[in-house]
């Protein structure tokens, strides 16, 4: 069984049509990469795969349970979490609080609970501290966990998004345009994190741009093209592919 | 405890002041109303400083409060304790029903709505004369009894609404630091991405919201025993931006900010009182200037400068040593 299986999935926009008849499985284990020109579908995709909009026709299932309709925080709690193009880092807390943030999944303490102060949040604030710290050495960023995040520069907070994604121990990692903006060497580093992300179990869903980092580390690439499957296949197949070649170089 | 080492002093000096101070008019009347203040200042900061959700109607939670204790125990003769838990529960009811629609909103529609749920409560008060005296009010409340000794002093009032208020900062202090605090913050800081992490955001607001409400109901049914008098002035429009501003000037999101705004507030119009008929003008003056030249807030900016100070002077031993 695939870990997600994507059936002729469409999403409209008024008389747009920003995805058209998508069909897709994605195994698991790999890293699995959409590319596609600018306005291509790409961060729409996401958007549909986790809720934020709801589909005009089609369905998603995710290890076989139709995840269509099911409000964002649960398709979460199923085990799929995603980074975000433009961050959407918590800038009012700690490094270390925005990666504790993404261990509510694996706790329970409530308010009134946490407002008492009782034992048992105690302990549990403990083996949260622990988890959200292993996610930032996990990307490198120990040094920083007690640093508030609006004093983080830019690729920091690009890592800090996917430590905070880890912390939810997702089964399933969207992660839209991880290398945009970054310099040559953290756009390296970025490549490492993902190899090593997938490597630890954790299916990768990966929207890029950088093209070499895309072809260096994908076990599997799908191109969309105004909203459709153009083509798909590994890394190889893909660059060799005219139709393809056509849809980034322009035709003629 | 590095963690409450503020809130121990704090503590100690709420608590050694009546003792040093017995029969000071500032400590035990003036008091009772900073206490009553900071409560709601606090309890409205987890709702706008953590969670980020403006309510302009706080005041209506708190006079749900006051008029259930008085209408309870006046009209039907309840006994005060349970008058207060019938209120209490009634509101948490109430407020959990009206969270889910209110929150769902946000921003200015948010403030409308609130702003809204304020007034209404406020014009229930005015007109439902026959229950709640309408514009005159109700007076008559019998003595609050606790362990079985009325609270029939100013001291003892003190006693009462500083345990209360100690343990309403002490909660929000808590909440800060725990799961459900980080949600909070987390919806405040991007509501999607903490939905993507697994937080029910509407389920969170609400909660937060209902807490947020039981808090002041109950410092109302304590506030209506205590002054023993209820009427809808207490309870207005105006009642709900002043906690509003409270919380704004000592610091959005920091409870203590919310307990410096509080006793400021409370505070100043005492201290003014000299300036007679320019009060008013002096008070809008200060509030104006605070929020110009420290935008985010009183308590942040104080806190600020005293890690700045402290880092100096770390920093200037060691650079001796060198």
């Amino acid at each position: 069984m695939p870990l997600l299986e994507v059936r002729d999935l469409e999403k409209q926009f008024g008389g747009l049509k920003a995805i058209s008849h998508l069909d897709f499985t994605v195994p698991e284990k790999i890293i699995f990469s959409v590319i596609g020109p600018n306005g291509a579908g790409k961060t729409t995709l996401f958007n549909l795969l986790t809720n934020v909009y709801r589909p005009s026709a089609g369905s998603i299932f995710f290890q076989g349970r139709d995840i269509t309709a099911l409000p964002s925080f649960r398709i979460a709690g199923l085990g799929i979490t995603r980074t975000f193009q433009n961050l959407q880092v918590f800038l009012n807390m700690t490094a270390l609080e925005n990666v504790m943030v993404g261990c509510h999944l694996h706790s329970r303490a409530g308010l009134i609970s946490a407002a008492l102060r009782l034992p048992s949040v105690i302990r549990e604030e403990k083996k949260v501290r622990k988890g959200a710290m292993d996610a930032l050495e996990f990307c490198g960023l120990s040094d920083v966990a007690h640093v508030p995040a609006d004093a983080l520069p830019y690729g920091i907070l690009k890592k800090l998004e996917i430590a905070r994604a880890l912390a939810a121990r997702p089964r399933l990692l969207l992660m839209d345009e991880p290398a945009a903006g970054l310099n040559d060497t953290e756009t390296m580093e970025m490549c490492g994190l993902i190899t090593r992300i997938c490597e630890s179990g954790i299916t990768v869903i990966l929207v890029e741009h950088n093209m070499s980092l895309v072809m260096e580390i994908s076990h599997h690439v799908l191109v969309l093209n105004y909203g459709e499957l153009l083509a798909q296949g590994s890394p190889y197949e893909v660059q060799h592919n005219p139709e393809v070649i056509a849809a980034y170089l322009g035709e003629g | 405890m590095k963690r409450l080492s503020g809130y121990y002093v704090f503590a100690l000096v709420t608590l050694a002041l009546p003792v040093l101070f017995p029969d000071n008019y500032y400590v035990t009347v003036v008091g009772v109303t900073v206490c009553t203040n900071i409560v709601l200042a606090v309890s409205l900061n987890l709702l706008m400083g953590y969670a980020g959700q403006i309510s302009l109607g706080h005041a209506a939670f708190f006079g749900l409060g006051a008029y259930s204790s008085a209408v309870l125990t006046v009209r039907y003769g309840m006994n005060p304790w349970l008058a207060m838990t019938a209120g209490t529960m009634m509101v948490a009811a109430l407020s959990y029903v009206l969270s889910r629609p209110i929150l769902k909103l946000k921003g200015h529609y948010l403030a409308m709505a609130t702003l809204g749920l304020g007034i209404i409560v406020h014009i229930f008060f005015v007109q439902a004369d026959q229950l709640t005296g309408g514009p005159d009010g109700m007076s008559g409340l019998p003595a609050l009894r606790l362990f079985g000794y009325p609270i029939d002093s100013d001291l003892k009032w003190y006693w009462v609404f500083s345990v209360f208020m100690l343990l309403s900062v002490l909660f929000s202090l808590n909440i800060a630091k725990s799961r459900a605090g980080r949600a909070l913050a987390a919806v405040h800081g991007s509501e999607i991405a903490a939905q993507m992490l697994g937080v029910d955001t509407a389920k969170v607001k609400s909660h937060v919201f209902v807490f947020s409400a039981v808090l002041a109901c109950i410092t109302g049914s304590l506030f209506a025993h205590q002054q023993d008098f209820v009427s809808p002035e207490s309870f207005s429009f105006f009642f709900s931006i002043e906690l509003v501003t409270m919380v704004v000037l000592g610091g959005l999101g920091s409870t203590f900010g919310a307990v410096i705004g509080a006793v400021l507030l409370s505070l100043l119009p005492e201290v003014l009182i000299v300036f007679e008929d320019f009060e008013v003008l002096i008070f809008g003056a200060i509030l104006m200037v605070i929020m110009i030249f420290l935008p985010q807030g009183l308590f942040v900016a104080l806190e600020q400068t005293f890690f700045k100070i402290v880092r100096r002077k770390r920093k200037e031993p060691a650079d001796a040593a060198a």
